[in-house]
């Protein structure tokens, strides 16, 4: 089964070059046992766009925006055998986070693809 | 957490954990098979504490810890030990005191250990089964039972052929280590070929009523994937990948909503999987950039690619894939091959040429089961209007095909040239 993990920090804090480095290293590994088919890191929210439709109207909304919750998240696909697996994944990833960067608070959200 | 779920857990974790635990536990204990048991009486282990317990923190370093323990008295209880051992050991538990270190299971590149398990685990010396349900066993930690589901086989069966694998390879005296120079290209090929085993086994689903095990399909995936980053040099290794990673792009439009199989050229295309159809051309042409663009897997792999670039199958580059055929016609002579050759013939130059070729193969011993020689040579005659020798052609496949869905294709097939000749 494929899954996305899309990682959401709580704070708009960078992380540190130990918690880069821990994460690197993770995604290096899972590469190699042939887990991760991709990945990748978004630029802050605030500079996006956003389009939504709302009561029918559809309208576009460019950043930057002023509400600077969230700086910077990441996502990563991942080939694995069910989702118990899946979030055994991602509680290693997480406790990467707990171990390299105290205090860094966040969410990683699992979910797998639709299809075999 | 229920009962359940933890149980579910620890065998997560563990399969994931498990080629790290053997390759360590290998590599302290100089034997694969002992390496293999322990690693299973660590799971035990895990079952039997954490659900009191609960999950530690870091589940891969306590399954490591425990495992090279049970290996340190397992080293201590033989009675044969030399002095020597004793400091070895010694070593090892200081080492292992100086645990935990947060990194360790980041930093532990087994690259080089696990590649040298997947050669003892398919070593030449098995047979291609055995190193098929090993490999499962001991690199994607698949259990017995599973292992005897995805090849329709009783769990007994399957149980005894690792157990006789395993001791084959402690009563050879094998020595654990990774071949070099032309030795490893010729073990690769024997690795290479229980991978393929693994992942045709999945996809063409030779025998029962699914048309496909798409769980063996991405474990074969996995360890061409492991196989490409550990020995990145084997141009065949990437030929093999890309080979997989292509064919596997195709699994959701093989077949349809009611589960029956749908031919390439009649596949909804939106259905291929561009992330996998990306990564098999990563892989061709990492593959070619190795010289290794005339491999056997390389040239198959080709083959497909053809078929992922064409946005419709009309838009096919039939002579290229025809070429492609002949080279691949040219390193192995497979009346197979030669059939799949015809095949290309046939959409390139035509029917007529194409017939030529497959009734050459009419006599050959080694397709005279083989269902699909009766199904293409039906196709042709059936496109240049026989249909009374199409519909034989296409009866005859039926009664050849071993897949019942297969078989029920073959005779819709049987059905159609009926109703076209009236």
């Amino acid at each position: 089964m494929r899954f996305m993990y899309i990682v959401t920090p709580a704070h708009a804090v960078p992380p540190t070059p130990e918690l880069m480095d821990a994460v690197h290293k993770l995604a290096e590994r899972e590469i190699k046992a042939g887990r991760m088919l991709g990945s990748g890191a978004l630029t802050p929210r605030t500079s996006g766009a956003q389009v939504r439709i709302a009561d029918g109207e559809l309208s576009v909304i460019d950043g930057p925006f002023v509400e600077a919750k969230e700086v910077i998240g990441g996502y990563a696909i991942f080939e694995l055998k069910d989702k118990q697996e899946a979030v055994a994944k991602a509680v290693e990833f997480m406790q990467v986070h707990r171990d390299h960067m105290p205090g860094w608070e966040g969410t990683c959200e699992v979910r797998a693809f639709a299809g075999p | 957490m229920t009962a359940a779920d933890i149980h579910r857990t620890i065998v997560s974790v563990w399969r994931i954990e498990q080629p790290r635990l053997i390759t360590s536990l290998s590599r302290m204990l100089r034997d694969v098979s002992l390496a293999e048991d322990l690693t299973q009486e660590t799971l035990l282990a895990a079952l039997e504490h954490w659900p009191a317990t609960g999950v530690p923190e870091k589940p891969g370093a306590w399954l490591m810890a425990t495992a090279k323990r049970r290996a340190l008295d397992h080293l201590r209880r033989g009675k044969m030990l030399a002095r020597k051992h004793d400091m070895v050991a010694s070593d090892m538990e200081q080492e292992q005191q100086a645990m935990p270190d947060l990194d360790s299971s980041l930093d532990d590149d087994i690259g080089d250990e696990l590649l040298r398990l997947i050669f003892t685990a398919c070593h030449p010396l098995l047979s291609r089964e055995a190193r098929a349900a090993l490999a499962l066993r001991m690199i994607c930690g698949l259990t017995t039972e599973e292992i005897a589901r995805a090849f329709l086989l009783p769990a007994a069966t399957i149980g005894q052929r690792i157990v006789r694998a395993k001791r084959t390879l402690s009563e050879s005296g094998l020595t654990y280590e990774t071949p070099s120079g032309e030795q490893l290209s010729e073990r690769l090929a024997s690795v290479l070929e229980v991978v393929y085993l693994i992942f045709n086994e999945g996809y063409t689903a030779a025998r029962g009523e699914h048309w496909l095990r798409p769980q063996l399909c991405h474990e074969a995936l996995r360890m061409g994937r492991v196989l490409t980053s550990i020995a990145p040099h084997e141009p065949e290794a990437h030929g093999l990948l890309a080979l997989m990673e292509f064919n596997a792009s195709r699994i959701a439009a093989r077949t349809d909503p009611a589960g029956e199989p749908v031919l390439l050229l009649e596949q909804n295309r939106a259905l291929w999987d561009q992330l996998q159809i990306r990564r098999g051309m990563l892989a061709l042409a990492r593959a070619g950039e190795l010289d290794g663009a005339d491999g056997f897997y390389a040239l198959q792999a080709a083959i497909i690619a053809c078929h992922a670039q064409a946005s419709t199958a009309d838009e096919t580059d039939w002579p290229r894939i025809s070429g492609l055929y002949a080279r691949l016609a040219a390193i192995i002579r497979s009346p197979v091959i030669e059939l799949n050759r015809a095949v290309a013939v046939g959409m390139a130059e035509g029917p007529a040429a194409a017939l030529i070729l497959v009734d050459r193969l009419a006599h050959e011993p080694a397709l005279k089961a083989y269902h699909l020689l009766a199904s293409v040579r039906g196709d042709l005659l059936q496109k240049l209007g026989r249909f009374e020798e199409a519909r034989a052609a296409f009866e005859a496949a039926a009664g050849l095909a071993g897949n019942k869905r297969e078989r029920d294709l073959l005779k819709r097939r049987a059905a159609e040239a009926i109703a076209m000749q009236n």
